[in-house]
């Protein structure tokens, strides 16, 4: 097995417990800013996940009476908001801190204060956006896509604190992306070339493009809705000559791209829990690599197939109809590799397994809804109704987080240094899996009967399904508390975790668990590639992985 | 079969150690300054799409009553930021000599023709005849112009701060140059980006 590990110089145990305290410091260790970053998120994943139950008490009868309709729109605006721009963004973002310097054999990442300066401005933004429910008017209201006109008459002061809120996590995710693209390009250990390193570094490389070159538009845009909204301009407002779809366009330039911001980096870490717990080379390393790539430049001229039903002329709705569908090609690349990673492995199904599988399945899912969306006729039937909310939902929750919970089943032995408990990480799983698919599988239907999203009251004829909706939804936001105890109790008092409890080849695991300060006593040595699992008997010489040719990886005869 | 051979492989990468020692790695500052550009390059060109958004769907552009701009003077600050690139350029080319004297020298006068872009930018704001919110072209006009005028600020900012460090001896050098460059990627950005946007907004 691994034993290899074990007795790698780097294996030493930390010298001391380290104190709880640093992760209130203003610490530059990528490791806690890492935790930092996550349990932040996580908090505020918790915040979102009650303002999206409150939205389905709501909508769980036909009428208006748990909440009023303007609290509704708040409701589901900050929701959005929340999960967008303080879980699944920042999330994704902690596991890059955490890893990328442990993958790639780095000490740190390249510019550790900024690291944690962009950290540090997620709290005051996340309390700032939390804290407009109780300003005058409330919070915003106009949905997270925050259109106007209809931004620039709903309550001001909300609007002003979502804007500045957006504005900060930009700010603070660009400067994440800054350190990303220069520690992967720059800070790989000598003999880690780039078609060496693991797949989720091709990944972080490929949302901190994104970031880089969408994330800045969107400020642009909220600058201007920002003067429209204070100093009466009228950029985006009819009455005085400005154009309201040019921030359609400004803001889905951003705002496109950041959904594969969200899923890239847990398309990366799909790709290392895979192989680790089906004891199988990934399928196709080049293939998952660069369609990560592709699907960054592809998805930076997509934009405009969230506007079909803004006027878009024919010609561009066409163009950007087909540039949809051809995601469609890299993103199914990656599905295939997977699915021919775990094709005859020997599956360890154990709670990070199980979320990466739920991943695989309910991600295709969201993809193939999404390859109908993409189609202009199908999208100006269903535009803005229920199916659309399905659609999202499937590749952000069966996507993203599910594959947010597969990392942390995978890494948490890692990062805390103790195991989570087994059983109850399934019995996590199974509440997540049955009640997000009761919660968002029906909508479909109710969208395809023309069920409009963003409204407090409908037709009683879909009240049946809503209250399924509901229910499922009930059941979503208790499968928290499993993961919450076994997490809290695992890391004050789990077992102690091995630095290699999975046996996998992958940098960050021939360290200590949590990893000694800087990572690394001198300099890591390669002895594998990411993905050897059973590849090289005794005295085979193993070929790197990229000459491998698929059918060697199908059959398991690598050498 | 997972795993066992780990020992007994030809090893992908190199098989060198060095234990104890602190790895360097380069300086990978202006780099990132570089990332950081890109993504406030990309702030500029959404402005810029959206600018040329509204002028091709607007009717008349710019809209009925507009004033005509003056040329002269922001022609004039035109040229003296253009040249300032050059300037600020005579110092990267002092430091790599280790003239310190020179590179402060250069960066004085970079700085002198910045100050005065921002005075010429601002008496052209305090005679324009129309105000932010006259009509689209003129809020476009002051948001773009106003926005640059900030960066223009902070390179400003960028160049005093190499100033003030660079009183002390040997803060500076031909190997130590790290703020000197950085000030002047940042100073050409902020000159690129207002070729752009005098282009854009006075002649086109």
């Amino acid at each position: 097995m691994a034993s290899a590990d074990l007795t790698h110089p780097n294996a030493i145990e930390p010298d001391e417990p380290q104190p709880w305290q640093r992760f209130f410091s203003f610490s530059v260790d990528h490791k806690v800013i890492g935790i930092q970053y996550l349990v932040t998120s996580f908090f505020f994943f918790l915040i979102g996940g009650a303002l999206a139950t409150a939205v389905r008490v709501e909508l769980a009868t036909p009428e208006v009476d748990f909440v009023s309709r303007e609290l509704y729109n708040q409701l589901f605006t900050i929701h959005a908001t929340v999960m967008i721009f303080l879980w699944i963004v920042p999330a994704g973002a902690g596991f890059g801190n955490y890893l990328i310097p442990l993958l790639i054999g780095a000490k740190d990442m390249a510019f550790p204060k900024l690291n944690a300066i962009a950290f540090w401005m997620i709290p005051p933004a996340g309390l700032l956006l939390i804290s407009s429910f109780f300003v005058p008017n409330g919070a915003a209201a106009s949905g997270w896509t925050s259109y106007p006109p209809l931004s620039l008459v709903n309550g001001q002061w909300g609007e002003l604190i979502w804007i500045l809120s957006v504005l900060l996590l930009g700010t603070s995710s660009i400067l994440g992306g800054i350190n990303f693209v220069t520690t992967i390009l720059k800070m790989r250990i000598p003999g880690m070339t780039i078609n060496d390193m693991p797949l989720f570094c091709w990944a972080m490389l490929a949302a901190s493009i994104l970031i880089l070159l969408s994330t800045p538009v969107l400020a642009g845009a909220l600058v201007l809705l920002c003067f429209d909204l204070m100093a009466g301009t009228t950029f985006f407002n009819p009455t005085g000559g400005g154009d309201p779809i040019v921030y359609q366009h400004m803001f889905w330039f951003y705002s496109h791209p950041a959904v594969y911001i969200m899923i890239l980096p847990l398309f990366g870490a799909i790709s290392e829990i895979l192989p680790v717990h089906s004891r199988k080379p990934i399928f196709g390393y080049k293939a998952i690599a660069y369609s990560s790539i592709a699907i960054s430049l592809l998805g930076l001229v997509v934009w405009a197939h969230h506007m079909f039903t803004s006027g878009t002329p024919a010609w561009l709705r066409m163009f950007f109809m087909i540039a949809t569908m051809i995601i469609a090609v890299p993103t199914g690349i990656k599905v295939f590799g997977w699915l021919a990673t775990i094709w005859g492995g020997k599956l360890r199904l154990n709670s990070a397994m199980l979320f990466a599988m739920g991943f695989v399945s309910m991600f295709v899912v969201g993809g193939l809804s999404g390859v109908m969306i993409a189609s202009v006729p199908f999208d100006i039937h269903v535009h803005d109704t229920y199916f659309i909310v399905a659609h999202l939902h499937y590749v952000l929750f069966g996507g993203s987080v599910f594959g947010l919970y597969a990392a942390l089943y995978h890494w948490f032995p890692k990062m805390i240094g103790r195991m989570l408990n087994e059983p109850w990480g399934k019995v996590h799983f199974v509440l997540t899996f049955v009640g997000f698919n009761l919660c968002f599988l029906p909508m479909h239907y109710l969208g395809l009967m023309g069920m409009p999203r963003r409204v407090a009251e409908y037709d009683p004829q879909f009240a049946t399904i809503n209250n399924l909706c509901s229910i499922g939804s009930y059941i979503l936001a208790f499968s928290t508390i499993p993961f919450l105890i076994n997490a809290v109790y695992s890391w004050v008092a789990g077992a102690k975790a091995p630095a290699n409890p999975w046996n996998a080849l992958t940098l960050e695991w021939t360290v200590a668990s949590p990893p000694p300060e800087h990572n690394f006593v001198g300099q890591p040595v390669l002895k594998t590639g990411p993905y050897d699992y059973g590849v090289a008997k005794q005295g085979a010489v193993r070929k790197p992985i990229s000459q491998l040719k698929a059918s060697d990886i199908l059959s398991g005869s690598t050498r | 079969m997972q795993g066992s051979a780990v020992d007994s492989q030809q090893p992908i990468a190199l098989e060198s150690t060095s234990h104890g020692a602190e790895e360097h790695h380069p300086d990978l500052r202006l780099f990132g300054i570089f990332m950081f550009l890109v993504a406030e390059a990309m702030i500029f060109l959404g402005l810029f799409a959206a600018y040329l958004t509204f002028r091709s769907v607007a009717p008349t552009w710019p809209p009925v009553g507009t004033p005509k701009l003056e040329l002269l003077l922001p022609g004039i600050n035109t040229l003296i930021l253009i040249s300032s690139s050059f300037v600020i350029h005579k110092g990267d080319d002092a430091i790599r000599e280790n003239d310190v004297k020179g590179m402060r020298l250069w960066f004085g006068i970079t700085a002198l023709m910045g100050a005065v872009f921002l005075v010429g930018q601002l008496y052209e704001y305090f005679h324009l005849e129309f105000g932010l919110t006259t009509n689209l072209f003129a809020s476009t006009f002051y948001v773009l112009t106003g926005f640059h005028g900030l960066h223009v600020c902070f390179g400003l900012f960028l160049i005093l701060a190499v100033l003030w460090r660079s009183r002390r001896e040997g803060h500076y050098s031909n190997t130590q140059k790290f703020g000197i460059e950085a000030a002047e990627l940042y100073w050409h950005f902020v000159d690129v980006i207002w070729i752009v946007l005098f282009g854009l907004l006075y002649l086109l």
